[in-house]
């Protein structure tokens, strides 16, 4: 990572050891030094809380592991003794299980602040990418996760989702018995998802630095969606303004976070995971967890089994190909009257296929959920090319700092602020 | 924009709420609320009535359906029915527990102990749905959080703020008033009963429960402080399978309470703590605008 | 940081900070306390600890029978009269961890000798009637213990531990009676 360090080592052992692994300069220049435009806003904030939950959700982990069976006969009854005898059992794994929905809530609001401020467009389209590559590992750790505990919605979704691969013509049906480990899904299945629900987390994490690593090169977008021209005057040190701000969220998230752990923990479960696996017994309904819902009507949409597999993957690769789909100069939804509101059509159309997706796939729902899956492809297909040739964007502010001022404020203070702001060596 | 937001929103709401009725229709009968001790953020058990269901369980249900991931020790832990120690040491000593092997290799009986778990009614599923006619009963142990009921737009969105939780309870306490006659020209097959909310209505367990069937602990007055009937002994036994279900519930309850507290507190601080940091370079323009 | 001392009353702000930080820190050590906690025996495991009966009369003199409590190994010794007489006829102030022998039964049954079954050294298991004091010997390190599971000799550094129990009637004992469950 390039250097906007300042950072000078005061005592000899520092100098020394700098000199040999100039780390402390590394964590001062991303953590410390960074500069941030002074004008985001609270939505900028998730990427922080992200983190956290990345970290909460693999330390609790870790924990669960220590009293958790992976093995079929077994794995039931030791989440139950999770949940009855280890100190505090019940609270770790409620912690683990609430954490995975309160990471996607704040991974999908992170997306959608994307989506709303143009943050995907040169020169970032390499940090969305790798933000796309995050979202799909979070979806295979959070699948593989959801199996664990062997309810029935464990192995139902285990076998409904594996079965997705056999779409495929010819190699289908070897590559779902591979992924089995066998001819019906089993405890070879359960072992390989342990295997893997414990690695996935850890390759997040490695996305996740080049993620940042990405940002910290491009700089980050800001709500008027134009770039830092100043550093002087348009940004402020990541500490302490960033650091307080992202903590106030980061404890506000957890406030949110706590209700559902303490309160209402197995609102966002199913009642029939807390039935054991039955390979016997379907449920009446099968359905993902929430965060599948929109993927998951994508996938019942379509009348022909590989048809459905592909539109469901496409809806997330689609995401990848946005930087370019988009045809507009400008970023910012502020200064796009047109898209702005093609945003929250879009926003309405997810939500409407996640509560198609809850739905039995049957008559009404069966049709409504074409036309959103249609209208969600045609966002991004026909809506976002071609808007960016008609819309006439309002006037962009010439600067963020101007922009900061035509709201009112930080007029006489500018300067004392600039002043903690390092240089940039450009 | 605020406005369009509203708009689609209500739009859409109207949209959403068409499902219910279809869930509903095949849901059986939507079980009415009861009002329980354990409910909201300060719930708590009521040991009496816990004492009672285990009671219910242990003369109507037990011979059927196990408890199996529950142990005698449970049932004096703080936050259950509280049986004392010694209360708990005579029942576990009522019930034979297979152990071993013995030095000659044999598995033998002996009497309970408190940190054994309840022995299952059946050896194993397929004993079980011989011994009932294909039908297998299901394990007392988490069934409270197993069952559940649709309740639809927007009441579902309502209840993660009105914290209801009592899905299963409220099914189940229903479920065992719900024994009613068939309606005209509804024919059942052999060994199915009809309730009003089981899904289906059709359902293998007879009517378990009649009034007086179960004598409840007296009081000083030399009467039984709670009516000796279905509908009681019906919520008895839900709140008992709510604890078994959720033992820890109270004090989930009652952490969440100083945990929520903290984390205000800590919120305050790091907002007046922001303020005054971003106060040096004339406040935060976008919490501030 | 000291421009914008200027404007704003520092004690106050200090002490704004001070109490912000001092919160975190307590959250931050309330939050670790579950994750500690989690790896301390479980509530099953503890239950499993209480006390177990052991029916004395199968054991034949000089034999030695092992059992579990709590997971950890007990040595049940029947001894000889001979065994007896070796372990009460030594002097006390010569033994690396002095200890009578009186004071490792119970009174009157000193033919039976209860002790844990792990090395005090480094917890390997002792071989039975073996080693130059016929006690036990230690393969792994070669302490050597006397019939009262005494150490005689080598690195292990106390005796043998006796295990809480009791006497419930003339035959039977209660491993883990009277010790906190």
């Amino acid at each position: 990572m390039e250097s906007h360090s300042t950072y000078v080592p005061k005592s000899g052992f520092a100098k020394w050891f700098e000199s040999r692994l100039p780390i402390a300069g590394l964590v001062h220049s991303s953590f410390i030094a960074f500069p941030v435009p002074r004008n985001l806003n609270y939505f900028w904030t998730f990427g922080a809380i992200l983190m956290f939950m990345l970290v909460a959700q693999i330390v609790t982990g870790i924990v669960l592991v220590m009293h958790y069976t992976p093995e079929a006969t077994k794995a039931f009854a030791s989440v139950e003794h999770i949940m009855r005898d280890v100190n505090y059992g019940w609270l770790l794994r409620y912690l683990h299980a609430n954490g995975a929905s309160m990471f996607f809530i704040a991974v999908y609001i992170h997306i959608a602040r994307g989506l709303y401020y143009g943050s995907y467009k040169a020169p970032r389209e390499v940090l969305w990418i790798l933000g796309v590559i995050i979202f799909l590992l979070m979806m295979a750790t959070a699948f593989m996760g959801y199996v664990l505990p062997w309810g029935q919605m464990s192995f139902w979704g285990a076998t409904v989702i594996t079965n997705l691969f056999g779409a495929f013509p010819i190699i289908g049906e070897p590559i779902v018995t591979w992924l089995w480990g066998g001819y019906a899904v089993d405890n070879p299945t359960l072992n390989r998802f342990f295997s893997l629900h414990y690695l996935l987390p850890f390759m997040i994490a490695g996305v996740v630095i080049l993620h940042v690593w990405a940002l910290h090169h491009v700089g980050q977008n800001n709500p008027t969606g134009v770039e830092v021209k100043s550093v002087k005057k348009d940004t402020i040190p990541f500490t302490p303004y960033a650091t307080v701000k992202d903590a106030f969220a980061v404890v506000c998230f957890f406030i949110f976070f706590a209700w559902f752990v303490f309160y209402i923990p197995n609102y966002l479960g199913h009642a029939d995971n807390y039935i054991e696996a039955n390979p016997a017994v379907t449920p009446a309904h099968i359905v993902p967890e929430w965060y599948f819902l929109p993927f998951y009507a994508i996938l019942r949409a379509i009348p022909s089994k590989l048809g459905g597999v592909i539109a469901m993957f496409g809806s997330i690769a689609i995401l990848a190909f946005l930087p370019w789909l988009d045809t507009s100069r400008v970023r910012s939804s502020t200064y796009r009257p047109l898209y702005k509101q093609f945003f929250w059509v879009f926003i309405v159309c997810v939500i409407g296929l996640g509560y198609l997706g809850g739905a039995p796939a049957e008559g009404g729902y069966v049709i409504a959920a074409r036309i959103l899956t249609a209208y969600y492809f045609a966002h991004f297909l026909i809506v976002l090319p071609l808007l960016g040739l008609f819309e006439t964007p309002k006037p962009l502010p010439n600067s963020i700092a101007e922009s900061v001022l035509e709201n009112g404020h930080g007029g006489p203070a500018l300067a004392a602020g600039a002043t903690a702001a390092p240089d940039r060596k450009s | 924009m605020k406005k369009t937001t509203l708009l689609i929103a209500g739009a859409l709401a109207a949209f959403l709420s068409a499902p219910l009725a279809a869930l509903a229709a095949e849901g059986g009968a939507t079980p009415p609320r009861q009002s329980w001790s354990f409910s909201g953020p300060f719930g708590t058990f009521d040991r009496a009535q816990l004492q009672r269901g285990f009671k219910v369980y242990k003369e109507v249900c037990a011979s059927c359906h196990s408890l199996s991931m529950v142990s005698f020790r449970n049932l004096s832990q703080p936050g259950g029915p509280q049986f004392s120690r010694g209360q708990v040491e005579a029942l576990a000593a009522t019930y034979q527990i297979t152990d071993g092997p013995n030095d000659s290799g044999e598995m033998f009986q002996r009497p309970g102990r408190p940190a054994d778990k309840f022995p299952k009614a059946f050896p194993n599923e397929n004993a079980a749905r011989a011994a009932n006619g294909g039908a297998y009963p299901p394990d007392f142990s988490v069934l409270a959080k197993a069952r559940t009921y649709s309740r639809g737009f927007p009441w579902f969105i309502l209840d993660a703020f009105t914290q209801y939780q009592e899905h299963g309870p409220d099914y189940i306490t229903a479920l065992l008033n719900g024994y009613v006659e068939p309606p005209p020209g509804v024919t059942l097959a052999p060994g199915q009963h009809y309730n009003l909310y089981m899904p289906g209505n059709a359902i293998a367990m007879a009517k378990p429960l009649s009034d007086g069937q179960v004598e409840y602990p007296k009081g000083p007055d030399g009467r039984a402080p709670v009516p000796e009937t279905v509908a009681q002994y019906a919520k008895d036994v839900s709140a008992f399978m709510m604890w078994a279900a959720e033992p820890h519930m109270e004090a989930r309850k009652q952490m969440g309470f100083k945990v929520i507290i903290f984390l205000i507190v800590f919120a305050g601080l790091l907002y007046f703590t922001k303020k005054k940091i971003w106060g040096r370079i004339g406040g935060d323009p976008v919490s501030a605008a | 940081m000291a421009d914008a001392a200027t404007t704003q009353e520092p004690t106050r702000r200090d002490f704004l900070y001070i109490a912000t930080g001092a919160v975190g820190a307590v959250g931050l050590a309330a939050v670790a306390w579950p994750f500690v906690r989690q790896m301390a025996p479980s509530a099953d495991v503890v239950a499993a600890g209480a006390p177990v009966e052991f029916d004395l009369t199968p054991v034949p003199e000089g034999q030695i029978v092992k059992l579990f409590w709590r997971g950890k190994l007990i040595f049940i010794r029947h001894r000889t009269q001979k065994e007896i007489a070796d372990a009460q006829n030594v002097q006390i102030g010569s033994l690396p961890d002095p200890q009578p022998d009186s004071a490792r039964v119970k009174d009157g049954k000193a033919q039976w000798l209860v002790v844990y079954g792990n090395c005090t050294h480094l917890g390997c298991v002792p071989l039975g009637n073996s080693g130059a004091y016929g006690g036990w010997f230690c393969p792994c390190h070669g302490s050597v213990f006397d019939t009262s599971g005494r150490i005689r000799q080598g690195p292990a550094p106390t005796n043998l531990p006796v295990p809480p129990y009791t006497f419930v009637s003339d035959t039977k004992i209660l491993i883990g009676g009277g010790a906190a469950a």
